[in-house]
C-alpha cells in the first residue's frame, strides 16, 4: 500500500496537546491540499484526545492556522481553485480552503475512531504506562496493516512495539516543539521494523517538509541523550558551585553562562522550564531503565517534591519552574530554602555577574548570530577570547562547552548517532543551537 | 478647448498621516481609528484655516471602498461629522477607484461653475489596514474589470497588473534601464517622503534605497517585474481642501497669495472591460492632460510643480511622459537625469507621491491637490521646494487608466 492510499485514513492520538496539535496541523493541511489535488479520493484525519475542551481548541487552532497557511499559499490555492468559477476573490479561495481542511477532521475521545485508520500517530504523556495501554487498546481495534509512529523522545521502540504486539508495525517519529515550526523529525527505526515503513516514514517528512535525522532505538535517541545529559550536568555544577556562592547565585551562573557564554536560545534552566521538570525526570527514569545510567538527582527530586515543575499553560506560555517569567523573559529564581522566588535583581545577582565576569567584547547574542552569515567567524573568534579569559564565567563556559562535547562524542560512540553531524544537526534543527555539541571552537 | 467659464480656486488645505507598514506608531495587532476620526481631522484642519464654517455650501467626498473595507456606505451623511455647519446641507460621495479624489475635486469645481454654491468641502478618505494585504488585493481588485478579469488575475491583482506594464515598459526600452528608473523614482519618493512628517515612510531608515529599488522582483512571491519598493503602502488616511468661488474664498476671509486658481481642469473615462491600448503608455491619462493644459493655455513643462498618481513605480514613469514631459519610452531618461527631483527642472511628488507619503486610495486625489496647493503658496514646510514657474499640475488615476482627472492649477 503506497503512501498516498495510508493517507485516506489518518489518526493522531493525544491530538489536542502541545505535540499532538501541532502534528495534527501539519496532517491536516497536507490532507487539505491532497483533498484538492485529487477529488477522487476521500482523506479523513481521525483526532483523538480525552480532552473535550482540548479537541475543540484544536479544531479552533486548526481552523486559524489553516487560513495562515492558505494565505501564504494564495498562488497554490489560486491554481487549485482555477476551474471553481464560484470562488473569484483571494478571500473566497482562503475560505474554501480552510472549510477544505476541517472537512479532513473527525474528533473523538475514544481510540475506536482509529480503527480505520492505516496510519496512526502517537503523541500520548511520556511514560511507558500511557503509551503501552493505548498501544494494546490498539493493536486489538486497528487493522492489521495500520502502521504506528510514536513521537516518544525516550522510550525505546523495540522494547514498546514487543509488550503490544505491534513488532515491525511502529517507528519513533519525533517531532520537535513545535512541530508546525521546528524543522527536524528524529526517525528512530527498531530492529523489527518494516523496511516498507522505514521508507514510508522517510517519504511523509518529505513531504511535510521536515529534515530527518535517524537515529538508534537507544532509550533517549539522539535529542534526548544529549539534553538530560547536558541537564544533569547543569544540575551538577550547581550543586559543586553552590557551596561557595549559594545555591540561587550557582543556579543563576550556570543558567546565564549556557545562554550569553555559549551563545545558547535559551539558558539550560530555562529550557529544562520550557520541557517541564516533570517531564524530565520522566525521561531520566526510561533513560535509566534501560541504559542502566544512574541519571537520578537528589536536586531534581528536591525541586519536584515542592512543586516546581515548569511545562506550558495550555495557552503556551511558561509557567514557574526553577525560574519565573514574565512575559517570557526569566524574572525570578525559586529558592527551595525560602520555598519562594528570589526576583532577578538587587545586589545579589550584581555580585553574582560580577563574580562571573564580562563576556567577550564585542558582545554577541544568539538572535543577532542566527541571521548573520559571518557567524562562524564570529563564534570562532568568541571562543578564542573566552579561551584565554581568566574569569569565573569563562571557566564555567569551558566546562559547560566540554561536557556538552563529550556528551555528543558519547552518542557517536555508543552508536545511538550515526556521525557527529547528525548529532550536530539535531541540536541545531532541534534545539536551535548555533553550533553543534561536537565543534571545535574550545 | 474652452477656458475655465469662471475663476475657481482652492484654499485651505490639509491632510492627516498616512498611517500603515512604515510609520512606527502602526500596529497591525492594535485597534486604530476608523473612518470618522480620519474624515474629522483632515476635514477640521481646513475648517480650521478659515473664518465661518458656515459659509461653506457643499460637502463632497472621495471615496472608493469604505463598503468592503469598513462596512460603510452613506459617506456623504457621515462627512457631515466634520461641523454641525454642515447639516442638512448637500454633500455625496463619489467614487472612481483611485481616482475618486480627483473625482471630488472635479465635482466640487464643477458645482462652483455652475453657480450653485460659492464654497465646496471637498475631502477624501480610505481606511485599508482593517484586512491583511492579500486581502486588502481583493476589494483594491473592484478597480478592475471584476467579472472579466478578476477570476484569471494573480492574487495581488494591481500589482500584477502594473507589472504587465513594467514587463511591457522593459521590452521596449530595455529591463536594465526600466529597473533603474523604477530605481530612482523610488529612491526620489521615500527621500521626499523623510521631508514630510505625515508621510507612510517619513520614518524609513534604508541606507541604500537605490539598492532596494533595485531589488529583483520574485514572481514566485510576489510579481515578474515590480518588487515591493516599488508599490504603494496600504494606508489610511484622509486629506479636505476647499474650492472656491473669488468671492467664495474672499467670503472666507483669505486673500489671493492663501489661493491657487485652477486654471484648466478634465475628467475622462475609458472603457473599464477592454484592456489597454498599448501597454507602454497611459492613454487616458494623456487624453486628460492634454485637454486640461489645453483649457489652461500651456504646455507641461511651463509648469514648476507637479503631482502625477504614482501607485507604483513604473505609473510615476509613464505618467511624466502622459503629462508630455518625455517622449514616449523617455520617462525613464526623464527620470534618470534627476529632472523629476526636489532641484530638478519638474520637482513631481515633493511630499512623498503615492510611494512616499502612502495611498489612501479615495484620498489621494485631494491629498496631492493639498501638496501642489502648499508648494504654491509656500506652505510645504521641511519638503518646500522653491517653485520656479507659476504653474502646477496634478493627474489622478483611478484603476488601469480607466479614470483620470487633471489639474492645472496657478499661484
Amino acid at each position: 500500500m503506497d503512501l498516498n492510499s495510508r493517507l485516506q485514513q489518518v489518526a493522531v492520538v493525544g491530538a489536542a496537546g502541545k505535540m499532538g496539535s501541532g502534528i495534527a496541523l501539519l496532517l491536516a493541511l497536507e490532507l487539505g491540499y491532497r483533498a484538492l489535488e485529487r477529488p477522487e479520493s476521500t482523506f479523513i484525519l481521525n483526532l483523538i484526545d480525552m480532552n473535550d475542551a482540548g479537541l475543540q481548541g484544536l479544531v479552533r487552532y486548526l481552523r486559524d492556522q489553516a487560513a495562515k497557511d492558505g494565505e501564504k499559499q494564495i498562488n497554490r490555492l489560486r491554481e487549485l481553485f482555477r476551474n471553481r468559477a464560484d470562488l473569484v476573490d483571494n478571500e473566497d479561495m482562503v475560505r474554501e480552503f480552510v472549510f477544505e481542511v476541517l472537512l479532513r477532521v473527525r474528533t473523538g475521545r475514544t481510540l475506536d475512531l482509529a480503527r480505520e485508520s492505516l496510519l496512526v500517530f502517537e503523541a500520548a504523556f511520556e511514560t511507558e504506562d500511557v503509551k503501552l495501554s493505548i498501544y494494546k487498546d490498539l493493536a486489538g481495534r486497528c487493522r492489521p496493516e495500520a502502521w504506528f509512529l510514536s513521537n516518544t523522545s525516550s522510550i525505546p521502540l523495540q522494547a514498546l512495539s514487543e509488550a503490544c504486539g505491534l513488532q515491525g508495525r511502529m517507528i519513533g517519529y519525533h517531532f520537535y516543539n513545535p512541530p508546525a515550526v521546528q524543522k527536524l523529525v528524529e526517525v528512530i527505526a527498531p530492529s523489527s521494523c518494516s523496511p516498507e515503513l522505514v521508507q514510508v516514514a522517510f517519504e511523509l517528512a518529505r513531504l511535510l517538509r521536515k529534515r530527518t535525522v535517524p537515529a538508534a532505538d537507544i532509550a533517549g535517541f539522539i535529542g534526548n541523550g544529549h539534553f538530560i545529559r547536558d541537564g544533569l550536568y547543569a544540575i551538577r555544577e550547581v550543586e559543586r558551585l553552590a557551596p561557595e556562592h549559594g545555591l540561587v547565585p550557582a543556579l543563576y551562573m550556570v543558567d546565564r553562562v549556557s545562554r550569553d557564554f555559549l551563545l545558547r536560545p535559551m539558558g539550560i534552566f530555562q529550557l529544562m522550564d520550557y520541557v517541564g521538570i516533570d517531564v524530565f525526570q520522566l525521561i531520566t527514569r526510561v533513560m535509566t531503565k534501560y541504559l542502566g545510567e544512574d541519571l537520578h538527582s537528589d536536586l531534581l527530586e528536591r525541586y519536584l517534591a515542592l512543586g516546581v515543575k515548569g511545562g506550558q499553560t495550555s495557552s503556551g506560555a511558561q509557567k514557574p519552574g526553577f525560574l519565573d517569567y514574565q512575559k517570557g523573559r526569566p524574572s525570578a529564581i525559586f529558592d527551595p530554602d525560602a520555598q519562594g522566588y528570589a526576583p532577578l535583581e538587587g545586589p545579589w545577582v550584581l555580585a553574582a555577574a560580577a563574580r562571573l565576569g564580562p563576556t567577550p567584547e564585542p558582545v554577541l547574542s544568539w538572535k543577532a548570530l542566527q541571521k548573520d552569515p559571518d557567524a562562524g567567524t564570529r563564534l570562532a573568534a568568541w571562543f578564542q577570547a573566552i579561551k584565554g579569559m581568566d574569569t569565573l564565567g569563562a571557566d564555567l563556559a569551558r566546562r559547560h562547552y566540554q561536557a556538552s562535547r563529550e556528551t555528543g562524542l558519547n552518542l557517536v560512540r555508543q552508536g545511538v548517532a550515526g556521525s557527529a553531524e547528525d548529532v550536530n544537526e539535531v541540536l541545531k534543527l532541534g534545539f536551535f543551537h548555533l553550533y553543534g555539541p561536537i565543534t571545535e571552537y574550545m | 478647448m474652452p477656458a475655465m467659464p469662471k475663476p475657481v480656486f482652492l484654499a485651505a488645505g490639509a491632510y492627516t498621516i498616512s498611517l500603515g507598514p512604515g510609520r512606527r506608531e502602526f500596529n497591525p495587532r492594535t485597534p486604530r481609528p476608523g473612518l470618522e476620526h480620519y474624515i474629522q481631522e483632515a476635514g477640521r484642519a481646513t475648517l480650521a484655516q478659515i473664518s465661518d464654517p458656515g459659509l461653506i455650501d457643499e460637502g463632497v467626498i472621495g471615496n472608493f471602498m469604505a463598503a468592503r473595507f469598513n462596512r460603510q456606505g452613506h459617506l456623504g451623511s457621515l462627512m457631515t461629522i466634520v461641523h454641525p455647519a454642515l447639516e442638512y446641507k448637500p454633500a455625496l460621495r463619489v467614487e472612481g477607484a483611485c481616482a475618486s479624489g480627483g473625482l471630488a475635486l472635479a465635482t466640487g469645481i464643477k458645482s462652483v461653475l455652475s453657480g450653485l454654491a460659492d464654497v465646496v468641502l471637498v475631502m477624501g478618505v480610505e481606511v485599508q489596514n482593517t484586512v491583511k494585504s492579500l486581502y486588502c488585493a481583493d476589494y483594491l481588485a473592484g478597480a478592475g474589470y471584476y467579472a472579466g478579469e478578476r477570476k484569471a488575475g494573480p492574487a495581488y491583482f494591481f500589482p500584477g497588473e502594473f507589472s504587465v506594464r513594467a514587463g511591457a515598459y522593459g521590452a521596449k526600452i530595455g529591463p536594465a534601464l526600466a529597473r533603474q528608473a523604477m530605481a530612482r523614482w523610488y529612491k526620489n519618493a521615500v527621500e521626499n517622503a523623510r521631508l514630510n512628517p505625515s508621510a507612510q515612510e517619513y520614518h524609513n531608515t534604508v541606507p541604500d534605497l537605490l539598492a532596494q529599488g533595485l531589488t529583483p522582483p520574485n514572481p514566485r512571491t510576489f510579481t515578474e517585474h515590480l518588487n515591493l519598493s516599488d508599490c504603494s503602502k496600504v494606508s489610511d488616511g484622509a486629506a479636505a481642501i476647499l474650492v472656491a468661488s473669488a468671492e467664495g474664498y474672499r467670503r472666507l476671509g483669505l486673500a489671493r497669495e492663501d489661493v491657487v486658481e485652477v486654471t484648466g481642469f478634465s475628467q475622462v473615462a475609458a472603457n473599464l472591460t477592454t484592456p489597454p491600448p498599448d501597454l507602454t503608455e497611459q492613454t487616458t491619462s494623456r487624453v486628460a492632460a492634454t485637454r486640461a493644459l489645453a483649457m489652461a493655455g500651456i504646455q507641461a513643462e511651463d509648469a514648476g510643480i507637479f503631482e502625477v498618481h504614482d501607485c507604483f513605480t513604473i505609473s510615476g514613469l509613464l505618467s511624466m511622459e502622459a503629462l508630455g514631459l518625455a517622449e514616449a519610452g523617455g520617462g525613464a531618461e526623464l527620470v534618470l537625469s534627476g529632472a523629476t527631483e526636489r532641484a530638478g527642472r519638474f520637482p513631481t511628488n515633493t511630499g512623498g507621491g503615492l510611494v512616499g507619503y502612502g495611498h489612501p486610495t479615495g484620498a489621494s486625489g485631494v491629498r496631492m491637490a493639498v501638496d501642489l496647493w502648499k508648494q504654491l503658496t509656500g506652505r510645504a514646510g521641511a519638503y518646500q521646494v522653491p517653485v520656479a514657474r507659476e504653474h502646477g499640475i496634478m493627474a489622478s488615476m483611478g484603476g488601469n487608466d480607466k479614470t483620470v482627472v487633471s489639474l492645472v492649477l496657478k499661484r
